[in-house]
C-alpha cells in the first residue's frame, strides 16, 4: 500500500520545527510502523537527505524507547500496542498519517520525533525503589506475599516508562507513570515500609519536573501500551492522604 | 602464551570463600577517592554501578539509550535460575553447576560456574527485597518453572517479563545511588575507545549522542557491561542498538577476545517475513514446557495444522530425545529444527518454520491457565503474525540470540589489562559453548551484585587513586583517534547506507557461520568479509555531520566494528576444528548428527590478541582443567 506522511521535522531543541510531507510507497502489511519509517529513511539517506530521527531499541514493546503521536494518538490507533509492535495491516491504502513527537512541557524535543524523557528518571530517583543495600537480605520466602498482592504489584510494574500517558494528557501529567510505581511498591510488604515517604517524594518531584496535575481525563489509560489502569491513580491518592494523616511525618511541610 | 585464569586452589566448593578471605579491602575513608567507570546499565551494569555506589565509590555510569531502564536486558522474558530447591525436586548447587557445565559442553571454567551456582540463591533474595514481583502461589510462596536443558524446576519468573522486572529492580537501586550522589549518570553517551596508560585501563573516550561532542573520562578502573555481539548476524532477537563496539574497541586496545565463535541460536523465534525486517522476535522458551514441537511427517504438506491428524505429525524432539523431549538444549533443538526444514517438512512461508503447539496443554489445563502463564507472548505473537495461537499452533524458527564469547576475564572478572573488568554478556566466562535458558540473567546479576564489589576492591587497594590526571596526553590522543575515525566515515561519501552493509554482512554470517559451519563455508566467509568491509569504506554514505544527533553516524560506527569483528569470529570458528555446544562443525558429528567434541585437542579457551585490521590476531590459550565435573559426552537422549 501507499501512504502520505506528514512528519514533524525539527533540527534541534532551538529550531521551530515543521511538518514535512513524504510519500511511503509499497508498504508491506507485515511491516511494523517503525520498519515503515526505516524504509522511508533508507530512501532519504540515499538521496543525501537527513533521515527522520526517532528513538527505538527493543522493537518488541518492552524497552519503552519508541513513541510518536500518530494522527493525534500516542503510539497510534491500536490499543495496548507500542509503535514498534503496531503493524501496517492496521492502516489502509492511501491513508494520510500525521506523525509528531510526544509533546509535553516536561519532555522537550531534542530532534524530530525524539524527546528528552529524563524527567521520568528524576521521578524514580526521588523514591521509586525500596531502599535496600546489596547483601544481607532474608530468604525470598521469609515474607509471604498473597498471590493477589503479587499480581497487583505486577500489573502496576509492567509500565515501560514510554511517556505516552504524559503526551495524551491535556495537563501533561505524569500521574499514571508515578502511580504505577507507587502502587507496585505499596502492594508489597517490602515496599510498604517507605510507602508514605515515597508517595510524597515522588509526587513532589513530578510537579518539580514540570508535569501537570491529574484532573481525571483518563486519556492516559486509553493510550497506555501496557494497559496500566487509572485505578492506580486512585491508589496513589489514597496513599497520599494516608501519608498526610496525623502521626505520619513523611509529608509534613510538603505536597 | 598460556593464560592464567587465577583460579584459587583447593576444593571447588571452597574456592570462592578462599578467594574472599585473601582479597584486599579498600579503606572506607578512601573509597570515595576511587573513580570507577561502568559502561552499560543492563543487569550487569546497573547492579554493579548501584552496588559500587552503595559502598561509597565514585561511579560514572554510561549507556546509549535515553534512560538506564531501557538496556537490552529489559527484553528477557522467560526467567532466572537459582538453586533454591523450593519445589523439593532434587536441585542443589552441585546440580545447577553440573547442568551449566554440561549445557556449555565442557568449554567453560569450572570454578566460575560453581561460584555462579553458589550465588544464584542470593540473587533471588536480593531481588525479592527490592520488590521484584516474582510469580507466587496461593499460599504466598515463590513459584518456579522448568526451562530448556534442566530436569528440575528452578526458574523464577515474573509473568513473561522477568528481565524487565529484574532490570527495574536494579534500575531502582541505581536510581537511589544517583540521588545519593555516589553515581553520575551519562545517558545517550556512547563509549568509542578505551584509554590504556602503562598497561592499565584508565578511562574511556565517548561521544555525546545529542551534541556530538567527543570527550574523555579518567578513572581508576573501568567495568565493561556492554552486552553481547549477536547483532553481527543482523537479524537477531537482540535490541537493534546492541553492538560489539565497546568490547571490540577494548580488544583493539589490547584486551583479549575469548571464544568469539560461541554464539547461540535460539530455537523458538517468530520466522522471518520479509526484507524490511529490523529484528526477530523471540517466543520465550518457557513455552516449550507446555508446548510440543512438530512438523508434518510428509514433505510439502500444505494442509492447515489443525487438519493434520496426530498420526501424521512428527514430534521430532520427543522422538529423537526421549529423556528431555521438547526441553532439549537450545543448540540441539535448533539444529534438529533446521534439519527437518532442510528435509522439506518445514511449515509457513518459505518452509522455514515448525509448529510449537500448545493445543494439548490448553485442552488439559484450560485456556485460562495458559493465558495466565503466557498471555503476553500469545498477544505478541498475534500482533506480529496476525494469527491466534489459542486456535492454531505457533510457527517458530531458530534465530541468533546470545553471545557466549566475549572479552577474556580471569576468576576476578578482570581482563588481561589490569583495571579493566568485564561483566555480564560482554565477558566469556560462564556459559562455555552454549548457554542454558534463564542463566544469563543469573550471571549478569551475580557479576554485578556479588562478585565485582569484592574483586574490584582487590585491584583498587593496590593502586593510587586518581594517579592519572584527566589531561594526560593519552586522553588527548584517544579523542583525536575517535575524531579521525568519525571524519573518515563522513569522508567516504558513497551511495549505500550502513544498514545495507549490515544486512549483507548478516546474511553472510547466518548462512556461512550460523547454525552449522564447515571449513569451506568459513573460508568463503573469511574471503567475503574483508571485501564487504572494503566496499563499506569506499561506498558508505552518512548524511549530516558529527556535531549533532546523528543516528546514521552511530549506526555506521557500529557496523564498521561488526565488519572487523565478524572476521575474528569466523577465524575462531575455523580454528576450533571440533564441534561443541552451539559451535557445530559439520566435519565433526556422530552418525546421527550430534556434535562431536575433541577434548584431547580443544579443551581450552581461545583468547585472541589484536594485531592490526588486516593482520591475523594472535591466539592465546587457557587450558580448561576439570577437577570436579566428569567430562561426559553430552546427551539429551
Ligand atoms: C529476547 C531475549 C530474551 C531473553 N530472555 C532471557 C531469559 O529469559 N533468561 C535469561 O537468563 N536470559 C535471557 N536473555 C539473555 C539476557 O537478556 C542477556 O544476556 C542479558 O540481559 C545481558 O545483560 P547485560 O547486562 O550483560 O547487557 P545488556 O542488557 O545488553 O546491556 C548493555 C548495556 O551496555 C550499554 N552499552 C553497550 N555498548 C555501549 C557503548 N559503546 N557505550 C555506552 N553504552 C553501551 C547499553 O546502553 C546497555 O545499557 C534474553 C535475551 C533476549 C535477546
Ligand atoms: S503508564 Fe503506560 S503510557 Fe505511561 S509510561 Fe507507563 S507504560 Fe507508558
Ligand atoms: S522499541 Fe522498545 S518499546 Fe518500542
Amino acid at each position: 500500500m501507499n501512504l502520505t506522511l506528514y512528519v514533524w521535522r525539527q533540527k534541534n531543541s532551538k529550531d521551530k520545527g515543521r511538518l514535512v510531507r513524504y510519500e511511503a510507497k509499497n508498504v508491506s502489511t507485515d511491516m511494523s510502523f517503525l520498519e515503515m519509517l526505516d524504509v522511508v529513511n533508507e530512501g532519504l539517506i540515499v538521496k543525501g537527505e537527513d533521515p527522520i530521527a526517532f528513538d527505538s531499541d527493543c522493537r518488541e514493546g518492552i524497552c519503552g524507547m519508541c513513541g510518536q503521536v500518530v494522527n493525534g494518538v500516542p503510539h497510534g490507533p491500536r490499543k495496548k500496542t507500542t509503535l514498534c509492535q503496531l503493524h501496517m495491516r492496521h492502516f489502509k491504502d492511501n491513508d494520510t498519517l500525521y506523525i509528531e513527537p510526544f509533546r509535553a512541557k516536561a519532555f522537550p524535543v531534542i530532534k524530530d520525533l525524539i524527546v528528552d524523557r529524563g524527567a521520568f528518571d528524576k521521578i524514580i530517583q526521588s523514591g521509586g525503589y525500596v531502599s535496600v543495600h546489596t547483601g544481607g537480605v532474608p530468604d525470598g520466602n521469609t515474607l509471604l506475599i498473597p498471590k493477589h498482592d503479587a499480581d497487583t504489584a505486577m500489573d502496576a510494574a509492567e509500565c515501560i516508562g514510554c511517556g505516552a500517558c504524559v503526551a495524551a494528557c491535556p495537563n501533561g501529567s505524569a500521574m499514571l507513570f508515578t502511580a504505577a510505581k507507587v502502587s507496585h511498591l505499596a502492594a508489597l510488604p517490602q515496599g510498604r515500609v517507605e510507602a508514605a515517604r515515597r508517595v510524597c517524594a515522588m509526587t513532589e518531584e513530578m510537579l518539580a519536573q514540570g508535569f501537570g496535575n491529574c484532573s481525571n481525563h483518563y486519556e492516559c489509560e486509553a493510550v497506555c501500551p501496557k494497559g496500566i489502569k487509572v485505578k492506580f491513580i486512585a491508589k496513589l491518592n489514597r496513599e497520599f492522604i494516608k501519608a498526610q494523616m496525623p502521626g505520619n511525618e513523611s509529608c509534613t511541610g510538603r505536597g | 602464551m598460556i593464560l592464567d585464569g587465577k583460579i584459587p586452589s583447593g576444593p571447588l566448593h571452597e574456592k570462592w570463600d578462599k578467594r574472599l578471605s585473601e582479597m584486599k579491602l579498600v579503606n572506607p575513608a578512601n573509597k570515595r577517592k576511587h573513580r570507577i567507570i561502568v559502561i552499560g546499565t543492563g543487569l550487569a551494569g546497573a547492579s554493579a554501578a548501584a552496588s559500587l555506589g552503595e559502598l561509597g565509590y565514585t561511579v560514572d555510569v554510561f549507556c546509549f539509550q535515553d534512560s538506564p531502564r531501557r538496556a537490552h536486558s529489559i527484553s528477557a522474558q522467560g526467567g532466572i535460575n537459582a538453586a533454591k530447591n523450593y519445589p523439593n525436586d532434587g536441585d542443589s548447587i552441585e546440580r545447577l553447576f553440573y547442568d551449566t557445565i554440561k549445557g556449555g559442553d565442557f568449554r567453560s571454567r569450572e570454578a566460575n560456574v560453581y561460584r555462579l551456582a553458589q550465588l544464584s540463591a542470593n540473587i533471588i533474595d536480593q531481588c525479592v527485597a527490592q520488590g521484584v514481583p516474582f510469580a507466587r502461589d496461593y499460599a504466598g510462596y515463590l513459584t518456579t518453572r522448568s526451562f530448556g536443558g534442566a530436569q528440575v524446576s528452578r526458574t523464577f519468573y515474573a509473568r513473561g517479563q522477568t528481565g524487565q522486572q529484574l532490570l527495574l529492580g536494579a534500575y531502582g537501586a541505581l536510581s537511589r545511588q544517583i540521588r545519593a550522589g555516589t553515581v553520575t549518570l551519562h545517558p545517550r553517551t556512547e563509549m568509542l575507545d578505551l584509554v590504556v596508560i602503562d598497561g592499565h585501563a584508565k578511562g574511556i573516550t565517548v561521544r555525546d549522542l545529542v551534541t556530538g561532542r567527543i570527550g574523555s573520562h579518567a578513572a581508576d578502573a573501568v567495568c565493561l557491561c556492554s552486552g553481547g555481539y549477536t547483532n553481527v548476524f543482523f537479524l537477531t532477537t537482540n535490541s537493534i542498538m546492541s553492538g560489539v563496539t565497546a568490547t571490540y574497541r577494548a580488544y583493539k586496545k589490547g584486551a583479549y577476545f575469548a571464544n568469539p565463535c560461541f554464539t547461540q541460536i535460539h530455537p523458538t523465534c517468530i520466522p522471518v517475513t520479509g526484507e524490511h525486517q529490523a529484528k526477530l522476535t523471540l517466543m520465550s522458551e518457557s513455552l516449550r514446557n507446555d508446548g510440543r514441537v512438530w512438523v508434518p511427517k510428509i514433505k510439502g504438506d500444505k494442509r492447515p495444522a489443525n487438519d493434520i491428524p496426530e498420526s501424521e505429525r512428527d514430534y521430532y524432539l520427543e522422538r529423537k530425545y526421549p529423556a528431555f523431549g521438547n526441553l532439549a538444549a537450545r543448540d540441539v533443538t535448533s539444529r534438529a529444527t533446521k534439519e527437518v526444514c532442510d528435509e522439506g517438512r518445514g511449515v509457513g512461508p518459505g518452509g522455514r518454520g515448525v509448529y510449537l503447539d500448545l493445543g494439548g496443554a490448553i485442552g488439559r489445563l484450560g485456556e485460562n491457565t495458559i493465558r495466565e502463564r503466557y498471555g503476553n507472548l500469545f498477544e505478541m505473537y498475534e500482533r506480529i503474525t496476525d494469527e491466534n495461537a489459542y486456535k492454531q499452533p505457533m510457527r517458530i524458527y531458530p534465530a541468533p540470540h546470545y553471545a557466549m564469547g566475549g572479552l577474556w576475564v580471569d576468576y576476578d572478572l578482570q581482563s588481561n589489562l589490569p583495571g579493566l573488568f568485564v561483566l555480564g554478556e560482554a565477558n566469556f566466562s560462564d556459559h562455555g559453548a552454549n548457554r542454558l535458558g534463564a542463566s544469563a540473567l543469573m550471571q549478569g546479576l551475580a557479576d554485578g551484585y556479588f562478585i565485582i564489589p569484592y574483586t574490584i576492591a582487590n585491584y583498587l587497594a593496590n593502586i593510587e587513586p586518581g594517579a592519572v590526571a584527566p589531561d594526560a596526553p593519552e586522553f588527548q590522543k584517544s579523542c583525536e583517534e575517535v575524531e579521525a575515525f568519525t571524519k573518515g566515515l563522513f569522508a567516504v561519501k558513497g551511495k549505500k547506507t550502513a544498514h545495507e552493509f549490515h544486512r549483507e554482512l548478516g546474511k553472510l554470517m547466518w548462512n556461512n557461520v550460523g547454525m552449522s559451519r564447515s571449513e569451506a563455508s568459513l573460508k568463503e566467509a573469511l574471503k567475503r568479509i574483508p571485501e564487504i568491509r572494503d566496499e563499506f569504506w569506499k561506498n558508505v554514505t552518512i548524511p549530516g555531520s558529527g556535531r549533532e544527533l546523528n543516528q546514521e553516524l552511530e549506526k555506521a560506527g557500529r557496523v564498521a566494528d561488526f565488519l572487523e569483528f565478524a572476521e575474528l569470529l569466523t577465524r575462531d570458528a575455523l580454528q576450533r576444528d571440533e564441534s561443541c555446544g552451539a559451535h557445530f562443525r559439520v566435519e565433526h558429528q556422530t552418525a546421527d548428527g550430534e556434535a562431536m567434541r575433541d577434548d584431547k585437542n580443544f579443551s581450552y579457551v581461545s583468547a585472541w590478541e589484536y594485531k592490526g585490521v588486516d593482520k591475523e590476531p594472535e591466539l592465546h590459550k587457557e587450558p580448561l582443567v576439570f577437577e570436579h565435573a566428569h567430562l561426559a559426552v553430552r546427551s539429551y537422549k
